[in-house]
């Protein structure tokens, strides 16, 4: 390749790279501003990861955000699990095109429509709102992602292996424990990574399906952003930064020295 | 195959807990706000007249049925407000995602032709942004855009401009961060398809003369097709219905439907009529997306 076509790939990942982290890079400098003001430098501090650990509402918002992901990503995972052996392998059943439409409908609808439609439901049935209908809007909503992710791999994985397994005297469920079950595997961990961080996340969901007592994280960001930039928000969206760099270098680090051992570096 | 066929027992098992999850909290849901779209809107708790009761019998509901309401329906169609809200919705979303892909094109094809041993690491730190909080990269926008923001102070620092520009709460900002926002989906299906290629292709083309802007625009654009769509849809259809970007960064007089769904229920709490705009918007997403679910198990019947 060129001289000159070399400098301009680096240029573009260069400015690429820039506009994906410049903003990100900068809140998380000014979450060390001693200044309120954004166009300020008052000098470093750490006050206001200080003042957040003194912050009881957005402890106790944090602890029901965690809570809520790792509830609502594993009985995500398990639906959409189910669901995806539904659609890959019971072949045009009836009624096949409503099951479809229904888990895939939450992918394509705009978050509000989901939310508004539960949040009538919960009022129509007298269904007090709180942490368990938290559970279910954020089960409701990543269940359409859990599933696509594990039907895609299946889709991949051969069924004419497991066919064999049972030819060799293996029940279907045997068959698809030990034959299928660890082809799939990443993307059944992939799934439960991708509904946990939509839980964790949402704002519109969560906003119509919880209730008093039950204020997520984002819920609480969202209500303090709305009043403009705060150093105290600026903290805490360092501090889940930082933990998101640290799982994706801990995953890196894994997969690449896997990598290694299986030969192919 | 192409025989409705009935699921035996085990099947039905492994299919139940799906079904009764989606049969309880999406289906019912649904056919909930259908019901409250032919409602009338009262001044209550809940806000609109309830139609059917579970006690009515076949004969009730067939008389209550008479007094349905489509005014829901008919104002969707004579109050603009809705169609303006979506028509606004489609252009900001296809503006955006025209931007992103002119962004993010040579951003994929740089990192398809950096040498094979960096590209795990780039394609890594791409899709890193992805998996962090959606409400925090757009929050950190808006102190880039602010009147006082670093953007304005930057510009008024290098003397380009004397007074600050009004960039926040603008729809222009909405597009930023739309395009920022989701730029991660934009950039993996393009790198997967231009990555896919092969180099000879490029190599054969120019051998036969081509020059390198020939070579770009005959062989690799082309060829790129598949990642340039699916791109362009994974960053179309979500940000249609995008309500904390034009929230947090739009002006008042940025129409997004999602924004206008949002404040006819919690503010204007006018249920029949955000129920009516939601049914509408279920039947214009979900009509394409069974049609190529039917296009693509007719495919299917093919390859067989």
């Amino acid at each position: 390749m060129s001289a000159a076509a070399s400098w301009a790939r680096r240029a573009t990942l260069f400015i690429g790279f820039v506009f994906l982290y410049a903003p990100i890079v900068i809140l998380a400098v000014m979450s060390f501003n001693a200044s309120r003001l954004v166009s300020v430098w008052g000098g470093f501090s750490t006050k206001w990861y200080a003042a957040l650990l003194e912050n009881e509402q957005l402890l106790h918002s944090a602890k029901i955000s965690l809570a809520a992901a790792l509830t609502s990503a594993t009985i995500a995972t398990l639906l959409g699990l189910l669901a995806a052996i539904s659609l890959a392998r019971f072949g045009r059943f009836r009624t096949r095109m409503l099951f479809f439409g229904a888990v895939h409908a939450p992918l394509v609808l705009p978050e509000v429509v989901l939310g508004l439609a539960l949040l009538t439901c919960f009022v129509a049935f007298g269904v007090g709102r709180g942490f368990v209908t938290l559970v279910i809007g954020h089960v409701t909503l990543t269940m359409c992602f859990t599933t696509v992710a594990i039907l895609a791999a299946l889709r991949d994985s051969d069924p004419a292996l497991e066919e064999a397994a049972m030819d060799l005297g293996a029940t279907p469920l045997g068959a698809f424990i030990r034959v299928a079950l660890p082809q799939i595997a990443p993307a059944i961990v992939t799934a439960y990574l991708l509904a946990f961080t939509l839980s964790l996340d949402d704002l519109v969901i969560a906003s119509f399906a919880t209730g008093p007592g039950a204020t997520t994280l984002p819920m609480r960001i969202y209500s303090q952003v709305r009043l403009g930039v705060s150093p105290q928000i600026n903290a805490i969206s360092t501090l889940l930064l930082a933990l998101v760099a640290v799982a994706l270098g801990l995953a890196a680090l894994v997969s690449s020295g896997r990598a290694r051992r299986d030969g192919k570096w | 195959m192409s025989a409705r066929r009935r699921l035996s027992l085990g099947e039905r098992l492994v299919i139940a807990a799906p079904y009764l999850w989606i049969g309880a909290f999406f289906l019912a849901p649904m056919l909930l706000i259908a019901k409250i779209s032919v409602s009338q809107s009262v001044l209550a708790r809940p806000p609109y007249r309830p139609i059917f009761e579970p006690s009515d019998s076949l004969a009730a509901i067939w008389a209550k049925a008479q007094t349905f309401s489509f005014d829901a329906y008919r104002a969707l169609m004579s109050d603009t407000l809705y169609l303006e809200s979506y028509l606004s919705s489609l252009t900001i979303a296809a503006v955006s995602t025209l931007i992103a892909l002119i962004i993010a094109y040579p951003f994929a094809l740089a990192m398809a032709r950096a040498p094979e041993r960096l590209r795990p690491m780039l394609i890594g730190l791409a899709a890193a942004p992805f998996w962090t909080s959606f409400l925090i990269r757009v929050y950190a926008w808006i102190a880039l855009l602010k009147d006082d923001g670093l953007i304005n102070n930057a510009l008024m620092a290098l003397g380009l401009i004397s007074a600050p520009l009004q960039m926040f709460a603008t729809t222009g900002a909405v597009v930023v961060g739309i395009v920022y926002s989701y730029l991660p989906f934009m950039l993996l299906p393009l790198y997967a398809a231009l990555e896919r290629q092969d180099p000879s292709l490029r190599e054969a083309a120019a051998d036969l003369g081509a020059s390198p802007a020939q070579v770009f625009l005959r062989v690799t654009l082309p060829l790129s097709r598949e990642g340039v769509i699916a791109g362009a849809l994974l960053v179309f259809i979500p940000a249609v219905g995008e309500f904390v970007i034009p929230d947090l960064l739009g002006g008042s007089e940025t129409l997004m439907i999602g924004r206008t769904l949002w404040n006819d229920f919690f503010s204007n709490h006018d249920w029949p009529a955000a129920s009516a705009a939601a049914i509408a918007l279920v039947a214009v997403l979900m009509i394409p997306l069974l049609l190529w679910e039917r296009a693509r198990l007719a495919d299917e019947d093919d390859a067989r």
